[in-house]
């Protein structure tokens, strides 16, 4: 039985790819993840943002008070060198790569177009396999048009298209008004794969405290839905991989994203809930249903069912109850 | 060869040689020395080697005890040794230094000389220290300038391992310490061609060894002490000629000749100063000045001044000598100054021996510059001019007007000796918008840019928050040898706007000068916001007058309130000192070199602040005639007691050099409550009060750190004459009756603007949650409405504190504070417990109060904000010495007591005249609570009352003298409360001992440890308090033990009162706690988390960081009552909850621990590691003892 895949060029031995996440912070996570089978690992993401922010942070308290009070004209001893760049990430892809076979691929978040290449470039030099471009721009500007916002994903995806060798994914969200059309451009950029889709802290009110609290929920099974649908929908329709990932937690939901078109699926709610060994259960049960389904390759299933290959394509269109309670009848 | 030529200061130059000419450097910080030791301890965390390839071991200590303790151990074992120290740093040392004299043992000390605490502490430089160990046996040399502090510091270490008598270099502190000048740098061959290293290994091979054993510090009787003394004799007598000749051999390597005595002057000179230190430059500037106007002047710079070389000095001295000014920066009272002493002591022997080569001169000693007072040569030439006087004063005094003994010569303010070709620039700024910074770079470029000689000196406030900076830059084609501050600038520049307000800084300017100031003023508009003083001087003095908004281009670029480049930028856009695009590209680059470690982003930042710089600075038309109607604020306010009008509103002024002695208190004794008159008004933003949100926790009052946000609760019908703006609402609290109304009231004058009030407010308004029940606003349209609605607050009665209940936050915040303005930081992490104590117990305390910040904050002149009430109650406050604040206090609590039970023996003297019953009461008033004190001072009074009656009607008393007796102690039959106050550095390393004894007399004081867990005073040195995985000054790399657990080293006396304390995760703790250690009758300590800007943090949510340090059980909270002991009970209450954060949540919110994560990654990593664990087994020690069984019960 054949499990390999290709995505963003990659020759993987298996469609299961942990997300980025905090797990991958600790090299031995990475290799455990090999270890459980992962075809490759995606990297959580380098923030341009945190970067520059860290970098402003550092320097105003360490000078903020200087030179004010003629006992201590500083408070801070001096330090000949700050990793205040992208150092620390980029020295955790060089060693991920050096403690693992298999393919590293890298998140990337920038905040000016000089960073998104910079960053880029430098990922690519640090050995990543691939980049995938975590972008995302809360369009709180009203004065700004879908189409302006929209230029703003094309524009980074072509700069640092042109500015590196090494392939390139995007991960989107699912608020674009034509997820089709964006994703058409996208690919037309320069993306090699897409990635469905992106979860983003979601803000919370505290009652207590009168106060909003951003924060990342863990994906839960029904998450995976959303996915289902566009995945199914783009495959064959965008010349480019497609990565599932948002809810991904049985062989069943890998199964169904495979057949829905993915080329991998990625999980990191589930590992996080139930440890990486997960990945080796979900990929032994992966094997076991295709043996007993007898099924021959991942290549095989994939696409099998997407909205090109179904019987009834509108069944991926539908959205409202309505339409589900005409079906009924 | 060709040096490179660096612009650094005294401190760095001193060090250099130092670092690379020992092997061990043992030091404890203090001012103004700390840089020395601090360079070193950086160089050898870059792994800098000295000129044997070799990286310098550097050890702090615990105290300069400790320091030279180390030093005379590691001389002892044969190592090239160091320290670094000033004023009592070095007394402290003196006894090792007569020891490792008498053993004849090589090293150097580097001393930046400093005044001596006497009648008040400074910081400031004189030769009081270094004049107090002459008599030690070390040799003296003394640097007069940046470049001397190089050359002597290595001169002093070839002649120390050659003659074996120890050197103390000294140089004057901040003058010359502090002073950045363009020298030329030793180099590392010049450094070895100096050291003969054949003398290096004698010093070695003179140290202890097992391995060839030896002995040294015997105790020796009357038979031989006396001839083991004289056996040095022979050293000291050599010691002179090593030096010259060490000096001889620096000429032949460096080309630079000294003398043991350097004359410089007129051949036939007749009037001579003799004088060391940075003022013989100022006197050389002058002579040079004063032989071209063919005067017969000169003077003799003391090189070497012990061993004194008799032979040495009369030979520099001309022959034409007839009289002699010997000038000490140093006050022996009731005796001659010492260096004068020492010429008239040379003269006579010489004179004696018949070999003085001239008739006896005249000779005279004056005394000037004690604290770095301005020495200039105006005075110069007045001692000068008082030579050719037949009878010149003698011991005299120059530089101030000495008014009661009328000792002082009067000298010209206004007689200048600059070279006209030099550039002079006064730049004022504010601590915190980065002037002196930038400054000091500007001084930099230009002295390593240009031919140009080049001087920076930098003068601060005493204030901690909105300090002002003054920066004096001077740069020219000619040797600068000014040695004082710049009074005729041709460059003037006001960083903020609001100075103008207050400052008549144009007064200095010469005609044709430039004005650069940065304004949010457009430049058709800017004149007349000018006040009309500054109008007049551009007007008739002619200047050139530049405005930039700085402020706009920091904004705009990302730079905050830093506007230190682009000030810079202005300088260098306006002087042409460089063409425009060198400059940009050198401020560039200086930019590069000082934040390049920092991240690109912050040099990119910087670079676009440069870039748009220029086209924001705008040259404005001076109107031919003066239109303003400004005048200058008041320096006061209010109705001021005398003593604040004649003497403290000069100093508050600026004008303090013009006081004269008969305006000072004779014994350093100053009015309390001062910090109120001066209103600084340094806030951009105050809070204002909703009174609709507010709750009336009073949370916002208890942790303001400057005691300008207050509450009080009064009958409504005091409203009537109430300011129209003045808010008030009903008091919700039930139990006080349904009348009481309630006001929260701003001093915005003195409120620094921190904040922290509105972090710490519960209260948000319910229909837009950004909005609590205090807000910033802007200060300036506020100033005048809440100007009056403070005077009618403070005209509200205060509550009766008999009525409340102070263990209650909300009540406890109705008492009166007795510590108000303070000048210590904006946010301040210390003084809301300072002020909660005065709250609770400031009318009947006495404070001792250890060096460091609090007694700067506490003491340092012109205002301090230490109080009294309505009564003229409040606390008395003193400060001893950094090492001895513990025995200080307790020394407070015996005079006490002997007062009070020497009282209690007259009353029972008196029993029969005062009445049994009145005796009685007094003796055994119960006096645990307010009630119980008012009516033992109403007892008091009645007894006074009673004495004074008595002294009426019986004169003639055989008891009257009991009477006066009685009279005199009848207040301490009113119980007074013992505060012993400071820092970490004390209470942890320097005043350890002292506290530790203390804790164990039993007696009843109170000790509150202000922790910030670092020496914050002196910059951020590591203390024993400073946690593991904090970087601290010494402890670059991350603290890598933890800190000293001091309550459980108190707890162990089992009869000590303990608790641990953090205000902002449990106000209630803090006030039951402090309340508690005043009730108990022995040694109560508490330990009060205080975050502090050397933790480079959000000072405005700086509670926030109080809470994380207690969830992460950094901080476990507790009470440990040894009354609850003495009833049976477990004494120790853990108040915190287990650690339910990890302790890295609290950690990395802090610069001092997150920075290492970015220098030091793996180490930081395996730190935070062991200091979690550290932390869980801490927590769960403290589990442990709370879990002990009381008595009477099993094991729970």
């Amino acid at each position: 039985m054949d499990l390999s895949t290709t995505y963003l060029g990659l020759e993987l031995k298996n469609p299961l790819v942990p997300s980025g996440g905090p797990l991958q912070k600790d090299l031995k996570n990475i290799k455990a993840m090999e270890d459980a089978g992962a075809s490759a690992v995606v990297l959580w993401s380098l923030f341009e943002e945190q970067i520059t922010h860290e970098q402003l942070e550092l320097h105003h308290h360490t000078s903020v008070h200087s030179e004010s009070f003629a006992e201590a004209t500083t408070y801070f001893p001096e330090q000949s060198e700050y990793h205040v760049g992208p150092e620390e990430y980029l020295e955790h892809i060089r060693k991920a790569k050096e403690a693992v076979d298999i393919p590293i691929i890298a998140s990337l978040n920038g905040k000016s177009a000089g960073g998104w290449i910079d960053y880029a470039q430098k990922i690519e030099q640090a050995g990543a396999d691939a980049i995938e471009l975590n972008i995302y721009k809360m369009a709180t500007d009203s004065s700004k048009t879908s189409a302006e916002v929209e230029k703003d994903y094309i524009d980074i995806v072509k700069s640092v298209k042109a500015s590196v060798k090494i392939p390139l994914a995007v991960k989107l969200h699912p608020f674009f008004t034509s997820i089709t059309n964006i994703s058409k451009e996208l690919v037309e950029a320069g993306a090699d794969g897409l990635v469905l889709f992106n979860r983003f802290y979601q803000p919370d009110i505290d009652l207590e405290n009168l106060e909003v609290i951003p924060n990342v929920l863990l994906s839960t099974p029904m998450a995976m839905r959303l996915p289902l649908r566009w995945v199914a929908i783009l495959h064959g329709k965008v010349k480019a991989d497609l990565a599932a990932t948002s809810g991904i937690y049985t062989e069943k939901d890998v199964l169904k994203m495979l057949m829905a078109g993915a080329n991998v699926t990625m999980m990191m709610s589930s590992l996080l809930k139930f440890g990486i060994p997960h990945l080796a259960d979900v990929l032994g049960k992966l094997k076991f249903w295709m043996e007993v389904n007898e099924y021959e390759s991942v290549e095989q299933m994939r696409g099998s069912m997407s909205y090109q290959n179904v019987a009834d394509p509108s069944q991926f269109e539908r959205a409202n109850y309505m339409k589900v309670l005409n079906s009924y009848r | 060869m060709e040096r490179k030529k660096v612009t650094i200061d005294g401190n760095e130059a001193a060090g250099y040689v130092a670092y690379h000419t020992n092997e061990v450097c043992a030091i404890y910080p203090i001012t103004p020395s700390s840089p020395m030791g601090e360079w070193s301890d950086q160089w050898a965390s870059e792994q800098k080697k000295n000129i044997w390839g070799t990286i310098p071991l550097v050890s702090e200590l615990q105290s300069e005890g400790g320091a030279s303790g180390s030093v005379h151990g590691a001389l002892q074992t044969g190592a090239l040794t160091t320290t670094f120290t000033a004023s009592q740093g070095l007394l402290l040392m003196i006894p090792n230094m007569y020891k490792i004299a008498g053993e004849l043992t090589a090293t150097v000390f580097h001393v930046t000389a400093r005044s001596i605490a006497a009648q008040a502490l400074s910081i400031f430089g004189d030769h009081s220290d270094v004049m107090a160990t002459r008599q030690t046996g070390f040799a003296m040399i003394c640097s007069n300038s940046v470049q001397e502090v190089m050359d002597f510091a290595l001169i002093a270490q070839a002649a120390t391992l050659e003659s074996r008598i120890p050197f103390l270099h000294f140089f004057d502190g901040f003058r010359t310490s502090h002073e950045v000048m363009k020298i030329e740098q030793l180099t590392v061959e010049d450094m070895r061609a100096m050291i003969d290293d054949e003398l290096v290994l004698a010093h070695r091979k003179r140290g202890l060894t097992p391995d060839a054993p030896v002995m040294r510090g015997t105790a020796q009787n009357p038979d031989v002490y006396f001839q083991g003394r004289e056996t040095v004799n022979k050293f000291y007598a050599e010691c002179p000629a090593i030096v010259q000749k060490q000096m001889d051999k620096f000429a032949g390597i460096v080309g630079r000749q000294y003398h043991l005595f350097d004359y410089v002057g007129a051949p036939d000179a007749e009037r001579i100063i003799i004088l060391m230190g940075s003022g013989a430059e100022a006197v050389d500037e002058t002579v040079q000045y004063l032989i071209n106007k063919e005067e017969k002047v000169g003077v003799i710079k003391v090189r070497l001044y012990r061993p004194f070389s008799i032979e040495h000095f009369i030979n520099a001295l001309p022959k034409t000598t007839k009289s002699i000014a010997v000038l000490d920066r140093t006050k022996e009272p009731g005796a001659g100054d010492p260096l004068y002493l020492d010429i008239v002591n040379a003269i006579s022997e010489q004179f004696n021996d018949g070999v003085l080569p001239f008739a006896y001169p005249k000779i005279v000693g004056g005394r000037y510059g004690l604290s770095s007072k301005e020495f200039t040569p105006g005075m110069v030439k007045a001692v000068y001019d008082e030579l050719k006087k037949d009878r010149p004063k003698n011991h005299f005094v120059i530089g101030i007007n000495e008014d009661v003994m009328h000792s002082s010569l009067e000298y010209d303010a206004a007689f200048t000796v600059e070279a006209p070709q030099t550039f002079k620039g006064k730049f004022y700024g504010l601590g915190a918008d980065g002037t002196v910074g930038a400054n000091k770079n500007s001084i930099k470029i230009i002295g390593e840019g240009t031919d140009n000689y080049a001087q920076g000196y930098f003068v601060y406030d005493s204030k901690k928050s909105g300090s002002t900076t003054t920066s004096h830059l001077r740069f020219g084609p000619k040797e600068l040898k000014s040695t004082y501050l710049i009074d005729k600038a041709n460059f003037i520049a006001s960083h903020q706007q609001f100075f103008l307000e207050k400052m008549d800084m144009l007064k200095d300017a010469i005609p044709g000068a430039t004005f650069l100031l940065n304004t949010q003023e457009p430049a058709d508009k800017v004149w007349d916001t000018l006040p009309e003083k500054i109008q007049r001087d551009l007007v008739n003095k002619k200047m050139k007058f530049f405005i930039i908004d700085a402020y706009k281009v920091a904004n705009d670029t990302g730079m905050g309130a830093r506007i230190n480049t682009i000030m810079q930028t202005c300088f260098f856009a306006i002087s042409n000192i460089f063409p425009k695009e060198e400059a940009i590209a050198l401020i560039k680059n200086s930019v590069k070199k000082t934040y390049g470690a920092k991240g690109e982003k912050i040099v990119e930042m910087n670079f676009n602040a440069i870039d748009q710089t220029l086209a924001n600075l705008h040259e404005v038309e001076v109107p031919a005639t003066v239109t303003s109607k400004i005048q200058f604020m008041p320096y006061v306010s209010g109705n001021v007691p005398d003593f604040v009008r004649d003497v403290t509103a000069v100093m508050i002024a600026g004008e303090g050099d013009s006081l004269p002695v008969s305006k000072m208190p004779v014994d350093g004794t100053y009015p309390t409550g001062t910090s109120k008159f001066e209103k600084r008004n340094i806030a951009l933003e105050v809070p204002v009060w909703d009174a609709d949100t507010c709750i009336q926790c009073n949370k916002c009052v208890i942790v303001c750190p400057h005691a300008t946000i207050r509450a009080k609760i009064y009958d409504e019908s005091l409203l009537a004459n109430k300011p129209e703006t003045f808010k008030a609402v009903k008091f919700k609290a039930k139990d006080f009756g349904d009348n009481l109304m309630y006001s929260l009231q701003v001093a915005v004058e003195d409120c620094t603007g921190c904040g922290i009030c509105i972090d710490v407010c519960p209260a948000k308004n319910k229909k837009e949650v950004k909005l609590k029940a205090i807000n910033m606003a802007e200060q300036l349209p506020l100033r005048e409405t809440e100007r009056a609605n403070w005077d009618f607050f403070e005209s509200l009665p205060l509550y009766d504190r008999k009525k409340l209940n102070p263990a209650q936050v909300k009540d406890s915040q109705f008492l009166e504070p007795l510590f108000e303005f303070s000048g210590a930081c904006s946010g301040c992490g210390e003084t809301p417990y300072v002020k909660l104590v005065s709250q609770l117990f400031g009318d009947r305390a006495v404070i001792a109060n250890a060096t460091g910040c609090s007694s700067i904050y506490g003491g340092n002149l012109p205002t301090t904000p230490w109080s009294k009430n309505a009564e003229g109650r409040g606390p008395a406050w003193s400060n001893s010495l950094f090492e001895d604040n513990a025995e200080f206090g307790y020394g407070f609590r015996l005079a006490i007591n002997k007062h009070n039970e020497q009282a209690k023996e007259y009353l029972q003297e008196l029993s029969a005249e005062i009445g049994g019953e009145l005796v009685e009461e007094l003796m055994n008033a119960v006096q645990t609570d307010e009630v119980g004190i008012y009516e033992q001072r109403e007892r008091v009074a009645v007894l006074k009352q009673k004495l004074n009656d008595y002294k009426t009607t019986n004169s003639a008393s055989p008891k009257s003298s009991e009477v006066e007796h009685l009279l005199s102690l009848a207040d301490y039959l009113v119980k007074k409360s013992v505060w012993i106050m400071g820092g970490d550095g004390w209470a942890y390393d320097i005043g350890y001992g002292g506290l530790d004894h203390v804790l164990a007399s039993g007696a009843n004081v109170n000790i509150l440890v202000l922790d910030t867990e670092v020496y914050s005073n002196t910059g951020g040195q590591a203390s024993k308090s400073t946690p593991m995985g904090a970087v601290a000054k010494f402890a670059a790399s991350g603290k890598v033990m933890g800190k000293k657990d001091l309550g459980l080293i108190a707890m162990s006396y089992g009869n000590v009162y303990v608790a641990k304390i953090a205000m902002g995760a449990n106000d209630a703790q803090t006030v039951r706690a402090i309340l508690e250690a005043e009730a108990y009758d022995g040694p109560s300590l508490i330990i009060a988390y205080s975050h502090c800007i050397a933790h480079g943090i959000n000072m405005e949510t700086a509670m926030k960081n109080q809470k994380a340090a207690v969830d992460s059980g950094h901080w476990p909270l507790y009470r440990y009552n040894p009354l609850l002991s003495a009833e049976g009970k477990n004494p120790f209450k853990l108040e915190s909850k287990a650690p339910k954060i990890p302790l890295k949540d609290y950690t990395y919110m802090e610069t001092r621990y997150k920075m290492l994560t970015k220098s030091h990654p793996h180490q930081a990593e395996i730190l935070m590691e062991l200091a979690q664990e550290g932390v869980k087994k801490k927590f769960h020690y403290y589990e442990q003892l709370a879990a002990l069984k009381d008595d009477n019960e099993e094991v729970k």
